[in-house]
């Protein structure tokens, strides 16, 4: 025994509100990026405590899959951020009001 | 309470504490030194749910890697600007208030739910059947995620390129950048 399974959703729900939170107050595409990196592993805490819970180990597979597409993610955005960096010289997303260069 | 339910409210109270550190910290480098703990709890808990596969793809990939890569940006960038200040409650209030509306219903919405306060059983998918399982119903999903992964290494190298210089062609023209 455990605990009981709507306490793991708690937490998976309590840190993806925190990554939410950082999303929406963060002036800085880093901080943002981050933020979507925590929701996207509250919501690998909240699979495999299904995949438990039913003990149907689909759960876990698509934690696998979270992950992959959290890598992919993050590179492309990370890239991007260099790029309006080099463009820009900000990562304030406040400071990007043109259009084209 | 048994073991293993200490262990687990410690290891929340690790994350909680570590994720929300790294939200509120003004440097994105202590933020990700905190995430980086966060992500080894969750690990952890990983572990303790019987996924022990995915505590370890947690650590390599989550702490190692793409904690790692955020490191590496931020010193590239050196961003040493601060942050555009508004009236601080003004910014903060709206998504403090409509995460907290969205804890609160999630939180209804799971607690109503019939046979979630069910206690979990320990159980554990080892590695092989893991990966048994993986590449006997979901072998599609795993090469489209392998598709993606390559698309994003080239997306990144499209995108993060700088300017782009001519090649020096046979005619010896185009040496001038573009």
């Amino acid at each position: 025994m455990i605990v009981p399974f709507n306490h793991v959703f708690m937490l998976a729900g309590a840190v993806f509100f925190l990554g939410l939170v950082c999303i929406l107050t963060r002036r800085n595409l880093i901080m943002t990026l981050i933020g979507i990196e925590i929701m996207m592993n509250a919501a690998a805490i909240a699979f495999v405590a299904s995949a438990l819970h039913w003990h149907r180990i689909e759960g876990q597979a698509f934690v696998l899959f979270i992950i992959g597409v959290a890598a992919t993610e993050v590179a492309v955005g990370l890239a991007l951020v260099v790029a309006a960096h080099r463009f820009s010289g900000s990562v304030d997303p406040d400071r990007y009001d043109v259009l084209r260069w | 309470m048994s073991l293993r339910a200490i262990v687990f409210y410690l290891l929340a109270a690790l994350i909680l504490a570590a994720t929300g550190l790294a939200v509120t910290r003004k440097n994105p480098v202590h933020a990700v030194v905190f995430l980086i703990f966060s992500f080894l709890g969750t690990a952890m808990l990983f572990f303790l749910l019987g996924a022990p596969f995915l505590a370890a793809l947690q650590i390599i990939i989550y702490a190692g890697a793409i904690m790692i890569l955020f490191l590496f940006v931020i010193m590239m960038l050196s961003v040493d600007e601060a942050e555009s200040t508004g009236f601080a409650l003004f910014r903060w209030m709206p998504s403090i208030v409509l995460g907290l509306l969205f804890l609160a219903l999630s939180a209804l919405a799971v607690l109503r739910e019939s046979g979630s306060g069910a206690l979990l059983k320990p159980a554990m998918a080892t590695p092989r059947d893991f990966g048994r399982f993986v590449f006997e119903h979901y072998w599609l999903a795993v090469e489209i995620i392998s598709f993606l992964l390559l698309l994003g290494l080239l997306a990144a190298v499209l995108v993060g390129r700088g300017k782009r210089e001519k090649r020096v062609g046979p005619e010896g023209e185009g040496e001038e950048e573009t």
